[in-house]
């Protein structure tokens, strides 16, 4: 913070800088944000909420992002989040033993490896279901 | 480094590459690298240190060749040789060059229209540098437009040259950017910003990525030329938080430029001062549209609000901004070096230069590809790209969510703004993706509208309600719950949704709904009347005995 001088402006790269260290933003970390930025907590809380990136609930062990961007769509995409739907959570949420995180994104720009999935980071490209089922199994879920 | 210097430093360096007895590019574009082309680059990197070949052959990461379907991809520049699918253990067979029958398999032909018909200027140097070296572009003349616009040019004769070049916005919309620099320059003389645009958002478009991944000193050369001609001393990058190898390496192409003082305090040893910042975007689609972009760079929610002013007149904290696309930028030193003359030389009567494509969907060569502007859909689908395969094609879509489907009876357009708009769709930022006849245009359309409705910010009532009942509908017709009526009412919320949103995102969101409407009708109306699906994609809500196709 001290970086960015302290200044409202900041909020986003802070923000970003959070998520980094503690993986997630907690009611607590927003609340001293706002504090230590002279801003309101709605004004925090709101730019929190309004993008994608962030994330208010803590994230599990292991995250699958599947791109459901257009070419990712043509390619399959949304029978990759079935999969996961099916033997994980539902997107969006992380299964209740803190394992694995399902998540979808509007394209992360890797179109020519059609269908992708950014599991733990790394982008693995032209992904089937039957990959899925085999990475899910290496890591123990049943 | 001043002027003399920077073509000293080229010299020294083209000598230095001459004195090779070859160089070996390893495609390091974010395609390349998720097969595995980092262990590839270091594999070869280590085959050279073993044979005792340092010094006499080199191993540099480049941006991305093009051919991202058949990646990690790698270029043998002197033997001139492409090679796709390659492994690490491949090392020692590419380093030798030998004509092993597993390697020549995997070798592609460079005389193909893939290649040929190309025409690059914005991806001139992606795949002949190192994206991480600031040498490297120097060897390739960088930074000598920046020189030749603070050394001999007045502001206003770089804005004429821009004016002359007939370049257009690269974001989607076309704006002429001489006009737009024009604008920003005539204000009095204030704190002013330039802004690059770098959220590319639109699913299926990876352009403006290759480029700042491949060739990132081109994007800051060009902004600094457009701060020299408007006046400007600050700029900044928004990157979407998605692209981290790009943020990578944008941060440290400024961290170089600004050691050698080519961007910074007392650029090239002239009076001129600009410096870059970052910023990095959070995730949200609506943030591509420029006064959303600029809310975000305030670190505000990204809302749009309502222009005019434009953001030449009052943009970031109401200062005069200009905001352009990264493509825009990389096409102005080409412009600054070679003349406004010559680019305008390039393509059609209305849009000049070239357009970079991003190929996708159900193509042969998916990957990035630059055209001259007026090439038509069938060359640039069916030449370049290769053809379906094992399908029929159906539809192109460009422009994202708010662009539209192009069907057969249209491949012969010409690409250019005024003729894609004229056949209900835009030319967008660059996303080309091909379906063939497994694709149910309906839920394509009902896909975009959900993309839509995720994506709108919820300022204006239009879009936010619009949206969900688009989707809706949509959403009834591909599980074939819809009445005939209901076709009419998606209808007349397209109409509201254009006339009466707030922001671009809520004004174009109807139109791959309003396209598919008008080329595809015969689709709708099989959900609708039959509950059939004639791709059979969809699947009926049980109940009514789904009728066979």
């Amino acid at each position: 913070m001290s970086r960015h001088g302290y200044s409202g402006f900041a909020l986003i790269e802070v923000l970003h800088t959070a998520q980094e260290l503690f993986g997630y933003l907690s009611p607590t970390l927003l609340k001293t944000i706002a504090h230590k930025l002279k801003l309101p907590p709605s004004r925090v809380l709101g730019v929190a909420t309004f993008y994608h990136f962030f994330s208010l609930k803590p994230k599990g062990e292991h995250t699958f992002v599947v791109c459901i961007g257009t070419a990712c769509y043509v390619a399959g995409g949304y029978s990759l989040v079935q999969k996961l739907e099916h033997r994980c959570a539902k997107a969006g949420h992380t299964t209740e033993d803190g394992k694995v995180s399902v998540e979808t994104a509007r394209c992360i720009g890797s179109c020519g490896l059609a269908p992708a999935v950014v599991y733990d980071g790394n982008v693995l490209p032209r992904v089937t279901p039957g990959i899925l089922d085999t990475e899910l199994d290496r890591i123990g879920v049943q | 480094m001043n002027a003399e210097q920077l073509r000293d430093n080229q010299n020294e360096e083209l000598d230095r590459q001459q004195g090779l007895q070859n160089r070996i590019l390893c495609c390091t574009a974010a395609g390349c690298i998720s097969c595995g082309a980092d262990g590839l680059r270091q594999a070869l990197a280590g085959e050279v240190e073993t044979q005792g070949l340092k010094g006499k052959v080199e191993v540099c990461g480049t941006g991305c060749l093009g051919l991202c379907s058949r990646g990690p991809l790698v270029l043998d520049s002197a033997r001139k040789r492409l090679y796709g699918n390659i492994k690490a253990a491949d090392a020692p067979a590419i380093l030798a060059g030998t004509a092993q029958s597993n390697l020549a398999e995997r070798s592609i032909d460079m005389e193909v229209p893939f290649f040929t018909r190309q025409m690059k200027i914005v991806l001139a140097n992606s795949g002949r540098v190192d994206p991480e070296k600031l040498a490297d572009y120097i060897a390739v003349g960088g930074y000598q437009s920046l020189a030749k616009a603070l050394e001999e040019m007045t502001a206003r004769e770089v804005i004429e040259e821009v004016r002359k070049s007939g370049l257009r916005g690269r974001g989607g919309a076309g704006y002429p950017t001489g006009v737009k620099w024009a604008l920003v320059a005539k204000q009095p003389p204030q704190t002013k910003y330039v802004v690059c645009n770098a959220d590319e958002g639109d699913p299926g478009a990876f352009m403006d990525r290759s480029v700042l991944e491949g060739d990132p000193h081109r994007v800051l050369e060009g902004m600094a030329i457009a701060g020299y001609a408007v006046g400007a001393q600050q700029g900044y990058i928004y990157v979407r938080g998605e692209y981290g190898l790009a943020i990578q390496r944008l941060q440290n192409a400024i961290k170089q430029a600004e050691r050698e003082h080519l961007l910074g305090t007392r650029i090239l040893e002239q009076g001129f001062q600009f410096h870059i910042d970052l910023r990095i975007g959070a995730g949200a689609f609506v943030c591509g549209e420029e006064t959303a972009l600029i809310a975000s760079i305030e670190g505000k929610r990204g809302q749009p609000r309502q222009r005019p002013p434009y953001p030449p007149a009052s943009g970031l904290w109401g200062q005069p901004t200009l905001i352009n696309n990264v493509e825009t930028f990389a096409n102005i030193p080409p412009i600054i070096e070679k003349g406004g003359d010559w680019f305008a030389s390039i393509g059609t009567a209305t849009s000049k230069g070239t357009k970079v494509f991003a190929l996708a969907g159900k193509i042969a060569n998916t990957g990035l590809i630059e055209v001259p502007m007026g090439m038509t859909l069938r060359e640039i689908l069916f030449d370049i790209g290769g053809g379906i395969p094992g399908g029929k094609f159906k539809a192109a879509q460009t422009g994202g969510p708010s662009g539209g489907c192009i069907p057969e009876q249209f491949l012969d357009t010409p690409v250019d703004y005024e003729s894609l708009s004229k056949i209900g769709s835009i030319m967008g930022s660059g996303g080309l993706i091909v379906m063939d006849d497994t694709s149910c245009m309906v839920d394509v359309a009902r896909f975009f509208m959900e993309f839509c409705m995720d994506e709108s910010c919820g300022k204006c009532i239009p879009c936010r309600a619009g949206t969900v009942q688009m989707h809706d509908i949509l959403q009834r017709i591909t599980t074939g719950e819809a009445s005939p009526a209901e076709l009419d009412m998606l209808k007349t919320l397209g109409t509201l949704l254009r006339e009466t949103s707030l922001c671009g995102l809520g004004q174009t969101a109807p139109n791959p709904v309003v396209s598919t409407l008008k080329y595809f009708p015969e689709e709708y109306e099989a959900h609708i009347r039959e509950r059939r699906c004639p791709a059979r994609q969809c699947k009926f809500a049980p109940g009514e005995e789904e009728v066979p196709a």
